[in-house]
């Protein structure tokens, strides 16, 4: 089976097809999956949407950041309030909602940005560490208390699946499976774009990148943008999905979860983030199962999610450093030289 | 992107499409999560987290009678399996167990979540999903919403029916007294507050504090309350916070009469927690002496009382490791109201059935008071029994009394006998 020549030559076209054919297999997908197991499938929507944008800004940027929880609470809270003033928004208004929630969330990454591109290691982790301990908790400051709901949090009344037959389950699987593959397509593209390249390069090498003619913060903080858009249309998505929001559902493991999903599925690749997305979308469960199973203490019981990521790290930093990915790329390169050593050189 | 990966990538569409279009249209059962021989229901309760102390005893406790009545032929010769799962109090949580009870689970129902904020997380997704929602562990006036959200049913009195009843106590025992109000920072302290302001004169209220379930740190509040002058404080609180403010204003030297909400009084459960707080330098039972509260069920330590003894009958046998206490009673008693409403729904129970069954209402069960169950009301009991703390016993004092939660309605006495719990302690036509 030999690529149709237009898509070996236009990047774009080939990752539309990429979006087309992975959207098809999700919609297959969907229609055998039970009820829970499409939630968990638009779980792992959401999480592939956070961590696609994160894996842009440390995979690609090289700037690290510990607090995109903290950009899915504005995504969230955005869409919270707008459907709260705008009770009944039908399907293509939310759209436009989601679209503020990703904006807003885009500009604050912007701020955030400014300040994140001077500062670098872990003087940045620090910063942004504190911005997911801080912004989630601003609903429980006095003065936002009756607008944000306090800890009780928000509820997100978002309209239905369209039509009275669709199952609720499935159409929420819809809606953040499409979320998350425009996610890839723009992420796709911008990664192979000038866009894209410029940030490699800024990552490899500030003051050769900078000598080269590119405004090193500038792309900085455009890196940043596009993760907390990312992020925006994470917590926008876990919104509808979710139906209630308050702070607890952006503690400070949900921004460790993202990175360590990341390194743990490759950083930088978008097939990486997807791995990353399924294997957060599990590990919760799979914890919980395990200490029902061994019927664990509720102290151990709740500190094993944390632990389990944490051995999932060590784990894939030992085994494969560059990820999921990476191993499954390293895998296919050798069986190619095997088979096909003149096409690869050639490359 | 290589040709390989592609193709695999055409051949799992394929697949998926094949698998779809044979496994797709399915019709789903009439009733999910009921058997010929088993009605399974579910839940999200606080085993862990601030709520936990005391409250982690009552799904326990249903389960308790449960299982008494699986072991006695069951309902309809069905047995009752109960999955209730932990949501910590942290409605984030209460979304994924919920999510996870109705979807993989396929419970029949929801049957008494726990929580003012945890619950009001999954209403609209229960009702989306036609979901009975029976008899939810919290107050909140927001259970009852016939229209929007028809398949949930509250259980105990209403906090402002509470409010209500605790307020006119208070304006007519305490006549020109200074109170203090100190109440969760969420609807479960609002509709208290509400009822409460029906009946106690604006101006003799001197500071109202609220308080976040997630900090425990309440020193600032207690001393507001403090140096308002408050004579009386009145808490609308869980039992972690009723302890939290009463060991805070001992350390501050603050005595006022403390006035709780019935579901932050429970004394085997505060006793414990002072003295766990404080390390065991705190009398619990002490500290705890007359407190005013309220009840709608008979003491746990009536020993008369045929609920009681049912009860106490089925914790020995069961449970015998908890406390015999007001949370272990009430786990019970919802159960009790459970099994009744499953077998109104008849021999072969649907969604709709139960949901119908619960409005045609006249359930008379364990309570000091009638529920309000009606199509044009989903709340539960109609009111409560001022109770006062005496060693390990909230004791009533005068009569129960029954209200609405609206202002103008009346306070009114309540004067029927509670009905004797069936000689075999399982609900009967």
């Amino acid at each position: 089976m030999k690529l149709p020549a237009v898509l070996t030559r236009s990047t774009a076209l080939r990752n539309l097809a990429i979006t087309v054919v992975a959207g098809l297999v999700l919609f297959g997908l969907t229609e055998v999956f039970s009820e829970y197991r499409n939630t968990q499938l638009a779980n792992a929507g959401i999480n592939f949407c956070a961590i696609a944008g994160l894996t842009v800004l440390t995979g690609l940027s090289g700037q690290i950041s510990l607090g995109n929880g903290a950009f899915m609470f504005i995504g969230a809270y955005t869409v919270a309030l707008l459907l709260k003033h705008h009770p009944s928004t039908s399907n293509p208004e939310l759209v436009l909602i989601v679209v503020a929630a990703v904006v807003v969330a885009a500009i604050v990454g912007g701020f955030v940005g400014t300040a994140a591109a001077r500062l670098r290691g872990p003087y940045l982790a620090g910063v942004t560490l504190a911005l997911a301990l801080g912004v989630p908790v601003l609903p429980d400051y006095q003065h936002l208390e009756g607008p944000l709901g306090g800890h009780a949090g928000l509820i997100v009344n978002a309209p239905g699946p369209p039509g009275g037959t669709l199952d609720l389950e499935r159409w929420q699987a819809w809606i953040c499976c499409l979320a998350a593959l425009v996610t890839f397509f723009v992420l796709a593209n911008l990664r192979s774009s000038r866009v894209g390249r410029s940030f490699t390069a800024v990552r490899d090498d500030e003051i050769a990148a900078s000598l080269a003619g590119m405004s090193v913060p500038r792309i900085q903080i455009l890196a940043f943008v596009v993760s907390a858009g990312s992020a925006g249309l994470a917590g926008a998505m876990l919104a509808i999905i979710d139906g209630q929001i308050g702070p607890q559902s952006f503690p400070l493991q949900i921004s460790l979860f993202l990175l360590a999903g990341a390194v743990f599925g490759g950083l930088g690749s978008m097939a990486g983030a997807a791995y990353g997305a399924v294997l957060i979308t599990f590990l919760g469960g799979w914890s919980t199962d395990l200490s029902n199973a061994l019927s664990l203490p509720s102290k151990v019981d709740l500190n094993l999610p944390p632990a389990f990521y944490g051995l999932v790290l060590i784990v894939s930093m030992l085994l494969f450093p560059f990820g999921l990915q990476g191993l499954v790329r390293r895998g296919w390169h050798r069986v190619r030289t095997r088979t096909r050593p003149v096409e690869v050189a050639a490359r | 992107m290589t040709k390989a990966p592609l193709r695999l990538l055409a051949t799992g569409v394929v697949v998926a499409l094949a698998v779809a279009a044979c496994g797709g249209g399915g019709s789903k059962a009439s009733a999910p999560g009921v058997t010929a021989t088993t009605v399974t229901i579910g839940s999200h309760q606080p085993l862990t987290g601030v709520a936990a102390p005391g409250y982690s005893e009552i799904a326990p406790a249903s389960n308790a009678y449960f299982k008494y009545i699986n072991a006695n032929g069951g309902i309809n010769g069905r047995t009752i399996n109960y999955t209730y799962l932990d949501d910590g109090y942290n409605p984030a949580n209460t979304v994924t167990v919920v999510h996870k009870l109705v979807e993989q689970d396929k419970v029949f129902a929801i049957f008494n979540g726990l929580g003012t904020p945890t619950h009001q997380a999954v209403v609209s997704y229960l009702n989306q999903q036609k979901v009975p929602d029976l008899f939810v562990a919290s107050g909140c006036l927001c259970w009852n919403q016939t229209t929007t959200d028809p398949e949930t049913f509250g259980w105990q009195p209403d906090y402002t029916v509470e409010g209500k009843i605790l307020g006119q106590y208070i304006a007519k025992n305490f006549p020109g007294k200074k109170v203090g109000i100190f109440a969760q920072n969420d609807d479960f302290g609002t509709n208290g507050i509400k009822g409460l302001e029906d009946e106690i004169p604006a101006s003799s209220v001197v500071s109202t504090q609220r308080y976040d379930p997630t900090n425990i740190k309440i020193t600032p509040q207690v001393q507001a309350l403090q140096q308002s002058g408050a004579e009386i404080v009145v808490s609308f609180s869980v039992p972690a916070f009723t302890a939290l403010l009463k060991l805070t204003s001992v350390a501050l030297k603050f005595n006022p009469q403390l006035v709780v909400s019935n579901v932050g009084s429970d004394p085997i459960t505060l006793s414990g927690l002072i003295s766990s707080f404080s390390k065991g330098k705190a009398p619990g039972q002490a500290l705890i002496q007359g407190i005013i509260s309220d009840t709608y069920l008979a003491p746990p330590s009536d020993a008369s009382n045929s609920w009681i003894q049912l009860f106490k009958k089925i914790h020995d046998k069961y449970i015998p490791k908890l406390p015999f206490d007001g949370n272990v009673e009430y786990g019970m008693a919802a159960a009790y109201t459970f099994a009744q409403a499953l077998k109104a729904a008849g021999k072969n129970p649907t969604r709709a059935s139960i949901v119908a069954a619960v409005e045609k209402g006249g359930f008379s069960g364990p309570g000091l008071v009638p529920f309000a169950f009606s199509s044009s009301s989903h709340s539960g009991y109609t009111g409560v029994q001022i109770a006062k703390i005496q060693g390990l016993v909230g004791v009533p004092v005068g009569t129960p009394l029954v209200t609405d939660d609206t202002p103008k309605g009346a306070i009114t006495p309540y004067t029927t006998a509670e009905p004797a719990a069936p000689s075999n302690g399982i609900p009967s036509d």
